[in-house]
């Protein structure tokens, strides 16, 4: 019996995008990135279907976390408490493809830092590393509405990555990215609909929608990985059938949430192998099994998951 | 592929006899359709109508079984692509390997192992379900004695792999009691391994190098009559396979084809930590069956996650039973908090707690499955609902103090809850990953 053919191919696809600036493009990055094009679903139809390669990038914290599990603290020991050396490490040691500065450290309940810090710790990472950047405020509106624009004034020109944009709170972030020439992520709490809603505000502002990557909330392995997967699932198939607000790359936050989990955490949990192997393979799993859903960039931490997923991605993304 | 009334109304005599009890031909055939009426009951259809009906009622992926008793397992009869669609019916099963190559006392110590790779996560066992038995030596003897040992050794579900009938037919006489899967049967060897299925009663897996010839292979092995098949693709990369998996239930499920429409297995090698990233991607992309060769609980526990994460129900909330949880070892002064019976809310709110490493109790009050603001919205977390649950469970015999701490999102709630319950209410945070710092500034 001959094999039928698979002719159900989909119009649409997700957006490609570039991050970065090099000299010729007006800013001082050594290479760009490129994620997204999928024109189908993960593993689905040809080969040339698939998007770009999946990228990671590492996490990199503007002051020196005070939370983090031991696992994580015997990584970057000697670089916590300078965000230069530590995104250095993560470029030339362990391969990350961008590097994530999470200002933490200007949280009120954390360290409330202002924005001279912010905008210092941003010039310190643009200096140290040429990979393209991502910067991420502190999820406190108000505090990101004071610091997050200096530092995307800092980095002006750079094509980064900043956000994160919500519902709520996406009017002086959106234009600051706009007027510095930065993409943006869009944040929606595993919800579809509000995802596509923020992307309209930012778009009626007149932001491009070519230049947003959509943060959907990132659930971890256990954890609610399953709402995560099935709404980036959902968003590709949305991409792929044409749907512009929803035609996105996505990343998600998978060193965060991963590391949170009581399997990475749990020093005495007999039976479950040494803690030291638990946690780097919590992340891990977390990661590729998003990957499977259709993510664009993955936030990570540990170096040992980096290298599994990295290895994976090339294998399957080669 | 279901039919519609209009095609199965071809099918029948069209003599409107009303020997079946309709009173036409099309309203049987409608009848059918709905699965009101069972074919039987027209007493003049014909051979080919009844081998077309039956065909097209059976399910687009066949349901294969092996193993007994409690150990048994079920694979297949997958009906989407996309969990958020339906679902995904069987969580897929996870085996280890062992080879016929080591000595009694190595092969005793790994049977051992493998056997202990069982967990509890939210109340639910999880573990390895099969075993597979690989006959590296190429030895019938020793793939005999090995299928020997791991039938003394072990209770779980037998996979026999070898592509050579000889030592096939040595180690499934020990253990065909136990209903193995056995294969595999290759272009090459099928009629022969066919044969052994058939003898035996046991499903067999067909390997090919690519899905034209295993869909080729499939008919051949069906045609012996062997109808439990699962599926594997062999020889290339694991790009290539992961593609090809995708293609076989794109194409056993929306289009048909039936000799594809069998459930699946997959090898998986590589270090530690590389099976688990493959693992993981063949759980998700259509295995089902996943063999890997590590025995590392760390290695394991997070694929078996993840077959639990992505075979749930999209459509059913998972729920924690609602009671008192302690955290830790709390007395009589320790906090006490409530939080929803929806179980990611409750989980996350756990691992925090645990974090803070202050003994506590959680009350977990039965929202049906709801998160704190959606059941505080619908009216299931109120003043009334938090005061019973207190009540029910007798939160007040084990603590001295009289203070609840309350999610921040529910802040609104705090007059009333106060009235209701006499306690002095005091409003934790709105994220519970601020409340290991909570609970280390207002409780001490």
């Amino acid at each position: 019996m001959p094999l039928p053919e698979i002719t159900d191919s989909f119009t649409g696809s997700v957006n490609r995008i570039t991050l970065g600036a090099t000299k010729e493009n007006g800013g001082t990055r050594t290479n760009t990135v490129t994620i997204g094009g999928a024109r189908n679903v993960v593993y689905g139809g040809s080969f040339e279907d698939a998007s770009e390669k999946p990228v990671i990038a590492m996490d990199v914290l503007d002051t020196r976390p005070r939370d983090w599990p031991d696992a994580l603290v015997q990584a970057y020991d000697d670089v916590m408490d300078s965000p230069g050396d530590w995104a250095k490490k993560c470029v030339e040691e362990f391969g990350a493809e961008l590097i994530c500065i999470k200002f933490d450290g200007i949280h009120p309940d954390k360290d409330d830092k202002d924005a001279d810090h912010a905008v210092k710790v941003t010039e310190e990472v643009l200096k140290s590393v040429g990979v393209p950047l991502i910067l991420w405020g502190s999820r406190n509106d108000e505090k990101d509405n004071q610091v997050m624009p200096k530092v995307s004034g800092a980095a002006k020109g750079e094509k980064c990555l900043i956000g994160t944009i919500s519902e709520i709170n996406y009017k002086s972030l959106t234009a600051i990215a706009m007027a510095d020439g930065h993409y943006l992520i869009s944040e929606a709490p595993i919800d579809i609909n509000i995802a596509k809603q923020v992307n309209i505000l930012a778009s009626d502002m007149g932001f491009p929608l070519e230049r947003i990557v959509t943060f959907q909330a990132t659930g971890a392995l256990g954890y609610g990985i399953e709402y995560a997967y099935s709404i980036q699932e959902r968003q590709r198939l949305a991409a792929l059938t044409g749907d512009k607000m929803m035609a996105m790359p996505a990343i998600c936050d998978v060193g965060y949430e991963s590391w949170r989990a009581k399997e990475a955490k749990l020093e005495d949990a007999p039976g479950w192998g040494s803690i030291a192997d638990r946690g780097p393979m919590w992340e891990a799993t977390t990661a590729v099994c998003l990957l499977q859903a259709g993510v664009d960039i993955i936030r990570m931490r540990h170096p040992r998951s980096v290298a599994v997923v990295k290895n994976f991605i090339n294998k399957v993304w080669s | 592929m279901a039919l519609t009334g209009l095609e199965i109304f071809k099918l029948l005599p069209k003599t409107n006899c009303k020997k079946c009890g309709k009173p036409t031909c099309l309203a049987f055939a409608m009848a059918l359709a709905q699965k009101r009426a069972k074919l039987e009951e027209c007493p003049d259809v014909s051979d080919e109508a009844k081998e077309k009906l039956s065909a097209a009622s059976a399910p687009p992926m066949r349901k294969v079984i092996f193993g007994t008793g409690d150990h048994q397992v079920q694979v297949g009869q997958e009906t989407v692509c996309f969990r958020h669609e339906e679902k995904f019916h069987n969580p897929a099963v996870l085996g280890v390997t062992v080879s016929d190559k080591l000595d009694a006392e190595a092969m005793k110590k790994r049977i051992e192992s493998i056997n202990s790779l069982q967990f509890e996560r939210i109340g639910i066992k999880i573990g390895v379900r099969t075993i597979t038995i690989v006959n590296d030596s190429g030895s019938p003897e020793l793939f005999a004695k090995a299928a020997e040992a791991v039938k003394e050794g072990s209770d779980l579900a037998i996979i026999l792999v070898t592509d050579l009938p000889d030592a096939m037919a040595a180690a499934v006489t020990k253990v065909k009691d136990r209903i193995p899967l056995i294969g595999c049967a290759t272009p090459k060897n099928a009629e022969a391994m066919a044969k052994i299925a058939a003898e035996n009663k046991c499903p067999l897996i067909a390997k090919a190098e690519s899905i034209e010839a295993l869909s080729e292979l499939t008919e051949k092995i069906s045609g012996s009559g062997v109808e439990d098949i699962v599926l594997t693709i062999d020889g290339e990369s694991v790009k290539d396979k992961l593609y090809n998996y995708s293609r076989i239930r794109v194409l056993s499920l929306k289009k048909g084809f039936r000799p594809l429409g069998y459930p699946t297995i997959s090898f998986v090698t590589g270090s530690d930590d590389d099976q688990v990233a493959l693992g993981v991607s063949c759980i998700c992309k259509y295995s089902g069956i996943v063999i890997v060769d590590t025995i590392e609980p760390y290695a394991l526990l997070p694929m078996l996650t993840a077959v639990m994460n992505i075979f749930t129900d999209p459509q059913k909330p998972v729920q924690v039973e609602p009671k008192i949880y302690s955290i830790g070892e709390p007395d009589e002064n320790s906090p006490v908090m409530f939080t929803t019976n929806f179980s990611l809310t409750y989980y996350t709110v756990e691992s925090d707690v645990e974090a803070s490493r202050i003994p506590s109790y959680i009350l977990v009050v039965d929202t049906e499955g709801t998160s704190v603001l959606t059941a505080y919205s619908g009216d299931k977390l109120n003043e009334k609902t938090v005061a019973d649950a207190m009540k029910k469970y007798g939160i007040e015999s084990m603590v001295k103090h009289r203070k609840l701490i309350i999610p921040g999102y529910v802040a609104v709630m705090s007059g009333k809850l106060e009235e209701a319950t006499n306690w002095e209410i005091m409003v934790g945070p709105r994220e519970c990953s601020m409340l290991p710092k909570y609970l280390k500034e207002v409780w001490n």
